[in-house]
């Protein structure tokens, strides 16, 4: 089961994508996460931010739900003293960095203090996030501005870095060239898409912020979608996000062209679903007559 | 767990027993977080009585989810987490006369918290406040326990007309700490009228329930906190 994800050797292309398994803490009560391929903690900025007002979460019948929490986080700094040791206590292997910002500085900031922590073996930039004003998705939704906060964390680390992308573009690809051309080591997609819920007996928006990121079950042909023509168009690896709940998802993901795949809002339903998906995977692969999982990497592409 | 009954108390109001074992439950005011089919989302609902084997909770019918539970027939499995959150703490110094105060299917919690207070020995009074008399659910259960209960209705028709409050300065009850759980203009009102410090069970819209998404954080005195996983109770002086 074994891939390889921007030099690093990955067990397993199983990752918890980042704001739905916090710092490994909650999880941990259920399974031992060390079975994970790697793990995106919660996104971080620079200073501590409290988020939107509540409420933030909406249900979208079974398909999924909107998430309006904007960041919440303790700040770099303490993320760095704190949570990251917390973080090694429950998980041995190298982790992903979600970092987010609203200005290129508080970027370049953000990655340059979690450059120097040692069980950090990926930066996982955050252009996409819907739940912030003039920060989050602002870069990641113009392929100049994008490029220019690859570059600038670029100059602070040498470890590999992803930049995560939005949904919420005309088009996907060349954002996602932008990045590469500008030295991304690889990229993410998809962060959530943008959506409403109205509560029709109080005749309001269910979110306090009226809008927030639709993701879950539902939005997977979308992200397989963009994944595929990403893959397509791009040689850096990619990692598949995005409504992926079974381990026929993660083969689908893979086979439109991940190298890896990082799995959201199903872990807040079913906490054990990450686990459940590596322990099925074995069987899965001898199912379909898959030898490696890397061997099926962009096979549709082919 | 296995549905052992799912039982009517008032209109919209049932009552639910699963069994089939589970975590110890380590303080009352814990909540468990319910899978429903071809519901993305589950629901939290405060665990009401418990033994070794089984849960007994109480609801209300306000929407898809729950509506969709009242149907379900004993003998149907569900998919339950928990116990889930912190509780009520009922290890507090000096405490011996609590004031226990719900509001309309804030009540339920109170149930099993007034049972373990009984246990340690204190005598907590129970001010139940609700709309109207054919909505009054738990009070014979409570009264069982042998504790003075007392209830509000707004439009008068069962106990003292009005909020909680009401029926609180009408009886004179006189406590030393307080417990709540409740609709918010309660908790509002308690936090205003009650001279001592208490615990209070708050509610927010949640994710997940265990801590993982920081969906239902609320912002206190001693910072952010997730309704979920630090509380649903917290103490009046943090709020
Ligand atoms: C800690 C906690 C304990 C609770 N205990 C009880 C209890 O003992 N008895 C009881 O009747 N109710 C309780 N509730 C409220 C109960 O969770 C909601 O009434 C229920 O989720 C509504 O689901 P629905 O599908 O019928 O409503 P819908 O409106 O269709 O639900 C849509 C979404 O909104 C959420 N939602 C709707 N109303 C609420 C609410 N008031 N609080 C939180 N989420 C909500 C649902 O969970 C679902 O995700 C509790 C809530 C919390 C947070
Ligand atoms: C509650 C919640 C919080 C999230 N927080 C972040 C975040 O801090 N940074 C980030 O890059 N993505 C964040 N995301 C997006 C997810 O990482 C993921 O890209 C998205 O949810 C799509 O995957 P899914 O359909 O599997 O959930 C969050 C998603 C959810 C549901
Ligand atoms: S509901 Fe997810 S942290 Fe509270």
């Amino acid at each position: 089961m074994k891939v390889n994800l921007c030099g690093l050797e990955l067990d397993n292309p199983v990752i918890p994508a980042s704001g739905t398994f916090g710092f490994g803490v909650e999880h941990s009560q259920f399974y031992d996460i060390n079975c994970l391929g790697s793990l995106s903690f919660k996104g971080t900025t620079r200073e501590a931010r409290y988020g939107n007002p509540t409420p933030r979460i909406a249900e979208c019948g079974g398909y999924g739900m909107i998430n309006a929490v904007g960041l919440q986080n303790p700040g770099i700094d303490a993320v760095c003293e704190k949570q990251m040791k917390v973080l090694s206590h429950f998980y041995k292997k190298p982790v992903i960095a979600n970092i987010s910002g609203f200005s290129i500085d508080e970027y370049r900031e953000c990655c340059a203090k979690i450059d120097r922590q040692e069980q950090v073996g990926i930066i996982e930039v955050n252009i996409s996030c819907p739940n912030v004003h003039n920060g989050g998705m602002a870069f990641g939704t113009d392929p100049k501005a994008a490029a220019e906060v690859t570059k600038a964390v670029k100059e602070v680390t040498t470890k590999p870095v992803v930049m995560k992308l939005s949904p919420n573009v005309t088009d996907i690809v060349s954002i996602a060239k932008a990045c590469e051309e500008a030295g991304a080591d690889g990229l993410c997609l998809i962060n959530t898409v943008l959506g409403m819920r109205i509560d029709i007996r109080r005749r309001k928006p269910v979110i306090a912020n009226r809008y927030g990121g639709y993701s879950g079950a539902g939005i997977f042909p979308l992200a397989l979608r963009m994944v595929n023509q990403v893959a397509n168009a791009c040689h850096v690896p990619v990692i598949g996000c995005g409504g992926v709940s079974r381990a026929e998802d993660v083969i689908e993901m893979m086979m439109a062209g991940a190298t890896a795949v990082e799995i959201g809002a199903a872990n807040l339903v079913n906490p054990m679903v990450c686990k459940e998906i590596i322990d099925r995977l074995p069987s899965l692969m001898k199912e379909l007559g898959i030898e490696h999982l890397k061997d099926i990497i962009g096979i549709v592409n082919k | 767990m296995t549905i052992l009954e799912n039982t009517k108390l008032v209109d919209n109001v049932y009552r639910m027993k699963l069994g089939g074992g589970h975590k110890p439950v380590t303080a009352p005011g814990q909540f468990v977080n319910i899978a429903l089919p071809d519901k993305f989302l589950r629901r939290p609902i405060s665990i009401c009585d418990w033994d070794d084997e089984t849960f007994t909770i109480v609801y209300k019918v306000v929407g898809e989810g729950t509506e969709m539970m009242s149907r379900m027939s004993v003998g149907t499995e569900l998919d339950v987490l928990g116990p889930l959150g912190n509780g009520f703490d009922i290890e507090v110094q000096k405490m011996r006369h609590p004031l226990v105060v719900g509001g309309g299917v804030g009540v339920p919690p109170l149930y099993g918290l007034t049972k373990e207070l009984l246990k340690k020995g204190c005598h907590p009074t129970v001010v139940i406040g609700f709309n109207t008399a054919s909505e009054v659910i738990l009070f014979d259960e409570l009264q069982a326990l042998g504790v003075d209960v007392f209830v509000s209705t707004m439009d008068g028709t069962g106990g003292v007309k009005g909020v909680v409050t009401d029926a609180m300065a009408k009886a004179c009850v006189l406590y030393d700490y307080f417990y709540c759980c409740g609709p918010r203009p309660m908790i509002e009102a308690l936090k205003q009228e009650t001279m001592t410090e208490g615990q209070i069970s708050m509610e927010e819209r949640m994710g997940c329930g265990f801590g993982a998404c920081v969906g239902c954080t609320i912002e206190t005195k001693n910072g952010f906190r997730r309704v979920c996983a630090d509380g649903p109770v917290f103490l009046k002086s943090e709020l």
